[in-house]
């Protein structure tokens, strides 16, 4: 690629990182807490984009694969105490397995058959976590202990979720990035243009659609792991069917091509599942509309609403507009192949 | 691990009662299935969309009105109703990508929750069907005359719009918009029309759906969230472009979980539908498209 195009990418990077460094200074303890959760989701989404923006399937089950995770940290760290922190990559990698198991069926289905029986596998996996009650502590979950600073870091506890959060979010983009920029995205990107002619040009297309699976799994249980570390309780109820459906969301939202505006679509994500009562505020100043955000129902309106309406305003996501915003900079620095 | 006690009659009475609940299942399938069919998308919000026409008939019947009379009133709003969400809503994603469709389905379906709650108040409530709820004795088998009104509801609703499909000319137009658009447009049919229609087509057998299930589940806003669940699966079991499959897949569906759940032990109520969905899910591997689906061939 070129030069002036990884320049400026490495810059993006950055000045990414600097803000991702000053941003607790400046914020409430609270908010920090926040932004550490858009983190997790973040991961999650690059997960994701990995699995259904480049390898072309769609996947409406990530968020029993962040439940893996989740469980997986739970279960190490309240029955086998491991410390918490030391459970985030073996949690990604249970879910990693369970994603590859999930990948080698899948190669036969595509398209919207794959997305329901995702689907079906986000619906399921929460009635296998009840069922089995002695491994999973059944609908009373596990509570976790309270996530403290550690790594020699002193800090309130959530600005220490903050900060981890958002640096192993940091180093997967720049993993996701380095995959995706290399041989084996456009790879992916083959067997998603065109099986066919993937599969002529030697490309071994179930091995990268099941590999594309645990990848994302992974990332997904890395996000569970930090989630269930967040909240410091899981019971089935923490990973619900619809997070897989707001995973989908956030990466329409964040749009499909740009690994930063996924960025964009986990705030979104996070913001509007959380703050209904801003959202309904701020409906209020129009004319003619007086909300009250504490009636049963007005959120739920509230969500379908944004929803449709960011659809309608961002159909290339958070990371179209920054295209196109960016387009005047970008096209005098390199030509666009 | 396996069976409990055994009776013939009672396995009839949980064949009838396994067949009803398909007889929902299916139904619901069918408006799913007619709208992937003509508009390629999934509708998210046709639970919904169901249960909100549900309410309205509860509304009517409030009023006075009986179930029978307040029926076709209910119809024919679903009606409307699905085609003016599909020309206002639904028009700007016709021809874009299908993931942004279905996420504004599933926006409407959050819509509709909330309005119904604001509506009509989050309680459930009972909602007075149009079967009598007594028990016809069959072979010794107490059958309830509710239950074979559903399924014969279905049979005539399948029936009604093979007719529609096969002999009118509206419905062979509807066909030739969803198999190729832009030669239909060549030969004058006005497709977005079509895509509208199906939508209304499909609130319709919503619209009906929601009709047979309220007597059984008390009618509340969340009533068809997990029936829709289970549509899903029988529509991919059946095939998702196919009508056929869908009523086959719902009532099979419907069956196998009801006896599994009563009959192996360890499945039970928690792990009935990750089973069904198992099943499916090897099923889908030895046939990718479903039972009766057609999966289509993939140019380079």
């Amino acid at each position: 690629m070129p030069r002036s195009k990884l320049l400026l990418e490495a810059v993006s990077f950055a000045v990414l990182v600097a803000l991702v460094w000053i941003a607790p200074h400046h914020v409430s303890d609270f908010h920090a807490r926040e932004l550490a959760s858009v983190g997790v989701y973040f991961i999650a989404l690059l997960g994701l984009a990995i699995l259904t923006g480049y390898s072309g399937q769609i996947s409406l089950g990530n968020g029993a694969f962040m439940a893996v995770g989740g469980y997986t940290t739970a279960i190490l760290s309240v029955d086998h105490g491991v410390r918490d922190v030391w459970t985030i990559p073996i949690a990604g990698v249970v879910a990693g397995i369970a994603g590859l198991l999930v990948g080698i069926p899948a190669v036969r289905l595509s398209g919207v058959y794959l997305a329901l029986v995702t689907f079906g596998i986000a619906v399921a996996f929460p009635q296998l976590l009840k069922k089995y009650t002695h491994f999973t502590g059944g609908t009373t979950g596990k509570i976790l202990t309270l996530p403290k600073a550690e790594l020699g870091v002193h800090t309130t506890p959530n600005r220490w979720l903050y900060y981890l959060s958002w640096a192993i979010a940091l180093v997967l983009l720049v993993a996701a990035w380095a995959l995706v920029r290399g041989k084996a995205g456009r790879t992916m990107q083959a067997v998603r243009d065109s099986e066919v002619a993937a599969v002529s040009s030697g490309i071994n297309v179930a091995l990268v659609k099941t590999l594309a699976f645990g990848i994302s799994a992974f990332y997904a249980g890395i996000a569970g792991a930090l989630y269930a570390m967040s909240v410091f309780y899981v019971n089935p109820d923490t990973f619900p069917i619809l997070l897989s459906i707001w995973l989908l969301v956030g990466l329409a939202a964040g749009g499909v091509g740009s690994l930063a505006g996924l960025i964009g679509g986990a705030a979104l994500v996070y913001y509007l599942q959380n703050h209904a009562d801003a959202v309904a505020r701020w409906g209020n100043h129009l004319p003619g509309l007086s909300l009250d955000p504490k009636q049963p129902g007005i959120p739920s309106i509230i969500f379908g609403a944004v929803l449709i309406i960011v659809m309608l305003a961002l159909p290339a996501g958070v990371g179209g507009l920054m295209r196109r915003v960016l387009r005047p900079l970008t096209s005098r620095l390199y030509s666009r192949s | 691990m396996i069976v409990v006690a055994f009776t013939w009659a009672e396995f009839a009475e949980q064949v009838a009662a396994g067949l009803a609940s398909g007889a929902v299942y299916a139904s619901l399938a069918l408006a799913l299935v007619l709208i992937f069919r003509t508009t390629g998308a999934i509708n998210f919000a046709q639970g919904e969309m169901a249960t909100f026409t549900t309410f309205i008939a509860w509304s009517l019947m409030n009023h006075g009105l009986g179930f029978w009379a307040a029926f076709p009133i209910v119809l024919v709003i679903a009606f409307v109703g699905g085609i003016g969400i599909e020309r206002t809503l639904m028009r700007p994603f016709e021809r874009g990508p299908v993931v942004s469709a279905a996420i504004v389905t599933l926006g409407l379906a959050l819509v509709l929750n909330g309005l119904m709650s604001v509506i009509w108040g989050g309680a459930d409530r009972t909602f007075n069907g149009g079967f009598s709820t007594r028990t016809v004795k069959i072979a010794g088998a107490h059958i309830s005359i509710q239950y074979i009104g559903m399924v014969a509801v279905l049979f005539v609703l399948v029936a009604l719009l093979a007719v529609f499909f096969r002999f009118t000319k509206v419905g062979l137009a509807l066909r030739a918009a969803s198999l190729n658009p832009d030669s239909s447009r060549l030969v004058g049919i006005r497709v977005g029309w079509m895509f509208a229609l199906g939508w209304g087509l499909a609130a319709v057998v919503g619209a009906i759906a929601g009709l047979m299930i309220a007597p059984i589940e008390s009618l509340g806003p969340d009533m068809m969230q997990v029936i829709l669940l289970y549509a899903f699966a029988a529509a991919v079991l059946g095939g998702l472009d196919s009508p056929v499959g869908a009523v086959v897949g719902g009532l099979l569906l419907g069956l196998v979980i009801t006896l599994l759940g009563r009959y192996v032990g360890y499945v039970g109520q928690t792990l009935k539908l990750p089973v069904a969905l198992l099943l499916i899910l090897a099923l889908l591997v030895v046939r990718p498209g479903g039972l009766f689906g057609r999966v289509a061939a993939r140019r380079v």
